[in-house]
């Protein structure tokens, strides 16, 4: 009895063994690989980066010159994106988590269709921007066409993770609001969507870092022009596309499309960093100390 | 058009400045004018079509402590949160019968609800502060409810947490989060934030259960203080503590799987003689 209780000890520290390693060994190799591709990025990339870079306008199909009016296009795309997707994917969320009853079959459609337009591949969505937003509403290649495809491609994850916030709200606070004979409306704004306001920026992080690495909707929609844009209504090239462009179909292209790899993963850190910042003080602190 | 309930029956003694702070311990049952501010008249009320109280009938009266006894799951909690319409809230559950608030249907559709919860204020099981400030947890629903002075909200504040016994505890930092106080110190903030909205009704659902026994027996304190002054149901399981505070006391119990009331009565009379076995058992401690 005791023999056989050793024996299967030293079976399950083997094993234990053999889990910790390649438990570590699997994080590792993520980290690894993440490190690597950063410090691909960053070494073929930092030699061109400078400020003239930034806001020149490209020259020479981009294999030189800067990306001055590319990054204002993308961050005008990003712009009508969020505009658009944060109150309708707001409103949404809370539509489905506070004003219908758990389990209707309405909210259920709801549900489905999001998970289904969530796995929509990008290009086809593309598509459908181009047939809907360009063509059928004459908007035309635009920034604003670009922007409205890809509010449609975030609004999906964005509503999901929004709503997945709001009902992990304790049900204590819905309850103790409404025995105060506060109004719905009022326990929103001042418990529920502060308590879910982490939830609510990963959302919103989530969304952007799609819309930040979108190419195939953005080439239908907001087109390819390197021109600077002087309105909504201009067509406008995005970072991605203009990686894409350079390191695709441009021979020698490819030092700028590094430099402006690494651009993106910059705004992306800059972005995402924002969002967490102003969840943290605008919604989070007033549920702290104000 | 919405109605609302008119439910100033507060005695209108003392100057206004005393007519907010609680008046001295008062102890034992003894009892006020037995005049029903709530009539509730065979009351069921059903989650999905499953009954979980039927027939209910009984008068509470103003300014007295009624607690509600009876083992888990006899239908309290649904019980009060009829009284407040809280019941609403919950997708599937049907009420029916008649509750009268001072003479007025407080089931009638076009009823202010909200109106009706603030003059008819709610105790949890549970500490439920906001995830506020001390100071927003009360402030907030004040606000809501149109008390938007400056002043007039200090004075409340500061008032209402004298009248828990916090001011003290927590008058230098208003401004930290309320869920940092300890369980007996939330309770009580909880309790404050419902008086702050001049109630006249509290709703108390096991109040104490989740805290420890000091805390318990400064809340029950409290609770007495509240006596004259408000009119409180409360549901405890705790049959001394309904024995040491109550005037009036409902003993529930299921039958054919719904709750219903057994017996209803002076706390005394439901304690010493009560007139039906089950609720002789229960007291006892030899059931339930
Ligand atoms: N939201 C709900 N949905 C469905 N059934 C419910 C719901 N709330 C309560 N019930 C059922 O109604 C019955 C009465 O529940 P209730 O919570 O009112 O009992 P209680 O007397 O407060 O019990 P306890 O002493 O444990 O708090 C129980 O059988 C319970 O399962
Ligand atoms: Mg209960």
């Amino acid at each position: 009895m005791a023999k056989y209780g050793l024996f299967s000890m030293t079976i399950t520290s083997n094993l234990d063994r053999f889990m910790t390693l390649a438990i570590w060994s699997a994080a590792l190799l993520v980290a690894a690989a993440f490190l690597w591709l950063l410090g691909d990025v960053l070494w073929h990339g930092a030699a061109h980066l400078s400020w003239s870079f930034l806001t020149e306008a490209p020259e020479n199909a981009g294999r030189s010159g800067g990306i001055g009016p590319i990054l204002v296009s993308t961050l005008m795309i990003l712009a009508v994106a969020v505009a658009a997707a944060v109150p309708l994917g707001l409103a949404t969320a809370v539509w489905l988590t506070e004003f219908i009853r758990p389990g209707s079959s309405f909210g259920r459609l709801v549900g489905l269709s999001l998970d289904v337009l969530a796995g929509v591949p990008s290009i086809v969505l593309g598509l459908f921007g181009n047939a809907f937003f360009c063509v059928y509403l004459g908007l035309g290649f635009s920034i604003l066409a670009g922007g409205l495809t890809l509010a449609c491609m975030v609004l999906p994850i964005f509503i999901r993770t929004a709503e997945a916030g709001l009902r992990a709200v304790p049900a204590d606070w819905r309850n103790g609001a409404a025995a105060l004979g506060l109004s719905r409306g009022a326990a929103l704004i001042h418990i529920l969507l502060p308590a879910a306001a982490p939830a609510l920026a990963a959302a919103l992080m989530l969304g952007i870092g799609r819309a930040m690495a979108e190419t195939a909707a953005l080439i239908y929609t907001s087109g390819y022009v390197d021109r600077m844009p002087s309105s909504l209504s201009d067509s406008g090239r995005a970072l991605a596309v203009h990686i894409y462009d350079l390191s695709m179909n441009v021979a020698g292209g490819d030092p700028n499309a590094y430099a402006s790899a690494l651009v993106l993963i910059t705004l992306l850190i800059i972005i995402n960093s924002t969002a967490l910042w102003l969840a943290e003080n605008l919604l989070q602190r007033r549920i702290v100390t104000a | 058009m919405t109605s609302t309930i008119d439910m100033h029956c507060r005695p209108a003694t003392g100057t206004p400045a005393d007519a907010y702070t609680l008046g001295p311990l008062q102890s034992g049952p003894s009892c006020c004018d037995p005049e029903p501010l709530i009539r509730v008249e065979n009351l069921s009320l059903s989650y999905d079509n499953k009954p979980a109280l039927a027939g209910v009938t009984l008068d509470i009266y103003r300014g007295c402590i009624t607690a509600l006894i009876g083992p888990s799951g006899c239908g309290k909690t649904s019980f009060l949160s009829s009284l407040n319409r809280l019941t609403d809230l919950i997708p599937g559950c049907e009420v029916e019968g008649r509750i009268l608030i001072n003479r007025q249907d407080a089931r009638a559709p076009d009823l202010d609800v909200q109106t009706l919860r603030r003059q008819v204020g709610m105790i949890f099981q549970k500490p439920n502060p906001f995830p506020l400030s001390i100071r927003r947890n009360l402030e907030m629903p004040l606000r809501e409810h149109g008390v938007r002075n400056r002043s007039e909200l200090c004075d409340r504040l500061e008032r209402t947490l004298t009248d828990v016994g916090l001011w003290d505890e927590v008058k230098d930092r208003l401004d930290t989060p309320a869920l940092a106080l300890s369980g007996g110190q939330q309770q009580r903030l909880c309790l404050a934030r419902a008086l702050a909205l001049e109630p006249s009704v509290l709703l108390m659902d096991e109040p104490c259960s989740a805290l420890d026994p000091l805390s318990s027996a400064v809340v029950e304190d409290l609770i007495q203080r509240l006596r004259g002054r408000y009119t409180v149901v409360i549901v405890t399981h705790n049959l001394a503590q309904a024995r040491r505070i109550a005037n009036y006391a409902g003993f529930f119990w299921v039958r054919e799987r719904a709750g219903t009331l057994i017996e209803f009565g002076r706390c005394q009379q439901i304690f010493e003689e009560p007139a039906h076995d089950l609720t002789a058992a229960y007291v006892s401690g030899a059931r339930g």
